[in-house]
């Protein structure tokens, strides 16, 4: 197992916090995903915990667009990760985020 | 001046017949004479040809070829599509074997790169089918040809049922040119179901002990297919099969692929494409089918091979693919790729290893794989003259306003997510195949489809149309700006990309109008192998290791 951490600088406004949202599984080639409401100052915190090491680079990279993508501005997002690869791990976020914000402008 | 002999192959052939004579008197063999008739006829430093294809194998007489005395018979030059069983490689370690002219290796691709490496096999070349094919009717005849069928009568004549795939063009090289003809069958009946060989093309026939093996290559359950390959059928349907109004192609094997087939009654029917796109196919008989024939999607199926499971299907579908007097398929390797050649207007298929000029590669350092077909498929018909639609658009956005000669161009499509498993990546600086050719001394670096040939790349991240590119740089953007977050895709230059994109050389699925979010797999027409034999009106009957219920 290996723990990576990134903070990314929230975009726009503070959003109301809403129910924690879980979406995907934790199998082969896949991860789950979990986004909730976290007092972080107005910065995003994603944790990521891989079963696959030495991928920090991509994750970065992967990370870096799906925060140019959504409002992280304090969201504490876990992933557990099982291998998924970056297609995945781009499809599940954008699943996470849209559905904590469902409903809102 | 001496009289130059003009009949020695006529000759040597009743000499070979001759020394069988001791063994038996008519074409029926029993099993346990087999061997002993290889020794007879066959001559040390013959050219043979073993069928057996990633399907149909001659398995029993590659079998009793492997046990021949390598003292009498050795030195042989093996000529055939697939080099598949244990057996065939045992023929090179034994001795019995030395050459061989190939086109695919498949399972034993490992053991190939070390026999190769080690000089106990020489490889002439790794070729397509259909140049393969071709050899034995210019350079490489066989002189002796060991096929599989399905049933025999007394007198020779030889059914192959649905999987008739190589043995014609095999059996035609060999008996026209005086070779010998050995045929291993399933059963002997007193009358064959159709004549698909006739006798007179055959010398010998055994009943094999079992029935020959043949693998059950092309199906695949709807249960692997997973969210990211729906989302890349999508955008192949609508960014290319809707683009170009595709009515006539060939897919690859592969779970890509399939969900392509399995959106054809969802997602390509709620855009209402149906009769606009997919309806004349050269293809094997892909389960994955089921569901779009049923439809009415589908017009007509021309096969290479046939596929287990789906022999009853067929048979009561003779509208969509091509059957006998008997009722079961015809298929035929040769023709269907000539057809795949020169008749479709699209190939998609998967690969392992893409660079950054398009170049493609399933060869990896350790092993020796081969081409199969792809390569066929995946190329423009330089040789083509007929027009339709697809073509001449696709020619017209290749050649841009410069050309003084309209002329059109095949879609090629590669159609692969940026990582395999074990994060893999896809696109490469620079394909092991460039190694693999210097460890195993080969002139050229094994390419499956060269990257001139490619018109669109299409991953998770969106399709890039090599078409519209107008020089290798914008070539190496717009591949790189497919390739995701692979090295390759990383160090794209962003406002190229961008670029690229705002001149439609580069689609997003959002740019092609896409709701990722649509991308799962209730969109798919059949979710597993059973959804599939419900489609078939229960006329599918899937191979045992397929059935989980």
């Amino acid at each position: 197992m290996e723990q990576l951490e990134y903070e990314f600088d929230g975009a726009g406004s503070l959003r109301q916090s809403g129910p924690a949202v879980l979406v995907g599984v934790v199998s082969s080639g896949n991860l789950e995903v979990l986004v909730e409401s976290a007092e972080l100052g107005g910065r995003g915190r994603v944790v990521v915990n891989t079963s696959v090491r030495g991928f920090g680079e991509i994750w970065q990279a992967v990370l870096t667009d799906f925060a140019g993508r959504h409002n992280l501005a304090n969201l504490l997002i876990s992933i557990n990760d099982a291998g998924a690869t970056p297609a995945v791990v781009s499809l599940r976020l954008d699943q996470a985020a849209e559905e904590f914000y469902r409903g809102e402008p | 001046m001496a009289l130059h002999s003009c009949d020695t192959l006529a000759q040597n052939r009743q000499a070979r017949l001759g020394r069988a004579r001791t063994i038996t008197g008519g074409k029926l063999l029993r099993p346990e004479q087999v061997t002993e008739l290889l020794e007879a006829i066959i001559e040390p430093g013959d050219r043979v040809c073993l069928e057996g294809n990633n399907q149909k194998q001659a398995d029993f007489l590659a079998r009793c070829l492997s046990r021949v005395n390598p003292e009498n018979v050795h030195d042989l030059h093996l000529v055939q599509s697939v080099v598949a069983l244990p057996e065939h490689i045992e023929l090179f370690e034994r001795g019995i074997a030395r050459r061989l002219d190939f086109s695919f290796s498949g399972p034993q691709g490992g053991r190939m790169a070390k026999l190769v490496g080690s000089g106990t096999i020489q490889i002439g070349a790794i070729h397509t089918y259909l140049e393969l094919f071709s050899r034995y009717f210019i350079d490489l005849t066989p002189r002796v040809s060991l096929i599989a069928a399905q049933a025999a009568d007394a007198a020779g004549n030889l059914y192959t049922g649905p999987n008739t795939e190589d043995t014609p063009v095999i059996a035609e090289a060999t008996a026209f040119k005086n070779g010998i003809v050995i045929a291993q069958v399933n059963k002997i009946m007193d009358e064959v179901p159709r004549v698909d060989i006739p006798a007179d093309w055959v010398d010998f026939v055994v009943e094999s002990p079992k029935p020959h093996y043949i693998e059950p290559l092309f199906t695949r359950d709807p249960a692997q297919i997973s969210e990211i390959q729906v989302l890349m059928a999508m955008m192949v349907i609508k960014g290319i099969y809707a683009e170009y109004g595709v009515q006539r192609l060939n897919h690859g094997i592969g779970f890509d692929s399939a969900a392509i087939e399995l959106l054809l009654p969802t997602y390509a029917e709620s855009l209402g494409l149906k009769g606009k796109i997919c309806s004349y196919w050269a293809l094997n008989p892909h389960p994955t089918m089921i569901p779009a024939i049923e439809s009415g999607f589908v017009k007509s199926i021309h096969s290479f091979g046939s596929e287990l499971g789906m022999e009853a299907y067929i048979a009561r579908r003779p509208d969509i693919f091509f059957t006998g007097a008997d009722g079961s398929m015809r298929s035929n390797r040769a023709l269907c790729q000539a057809a795949g050649h020169y008749a479709c207007d699209l190939f998609i298929g998967s690969t392992l290893q893409i660079d950054l000029a398009g170049n493609s590669s399933t060869a990896t350092i350790d092993r020796i794989t081969g081409f199969g077909g792809a390569a066929n498929m995946g190329a423009d018909a330089r040789g083509r003259r007929h027009v339709s639609p697809t073509w001449l658009k696709a020619g017209q956005e290749a050649q841009g306003r410069n050309s003084s000669m309209p002329r059109g161009r095949k879609l090629v499509v590669q159609l692969v997510e940026t990582f395999r498993e074990h994060m893999q990546p896809a696109f490469v600086e620079e394909l092991d195949a460039w190694q693999l050719m210097e460890k195993t001394g080969m002139d050229i670096p094994p390419v499956m489809i060269y990257g001139d040939d490619v018109s669109h790349i299409v991953t998770e991240e969106g399709i890039a149309n090599l078409l519209l590119c107008r020089n290798e740089e914008e070539r190496e953007q717009a591949i790189r700006g497919v390739a995701g977050y692979t090295p390759v895709g990383i160090a794209r230059s962003r406002s190229a990309v961008e670029n690229l994109r705002d001149r439609g050389i580069i689609k997003r699925p959002e740019d092609l109008g896409i709701d990722k979010r649509l991308a799962t797999r209730d969109l798919l027409a059949a979710r597993s192998i059973k959804e599939l034999v419900r489609w078939s009106g229960g006329m599918y009957d899937p191979p045992r290791r397929f059935r989980n219920w």
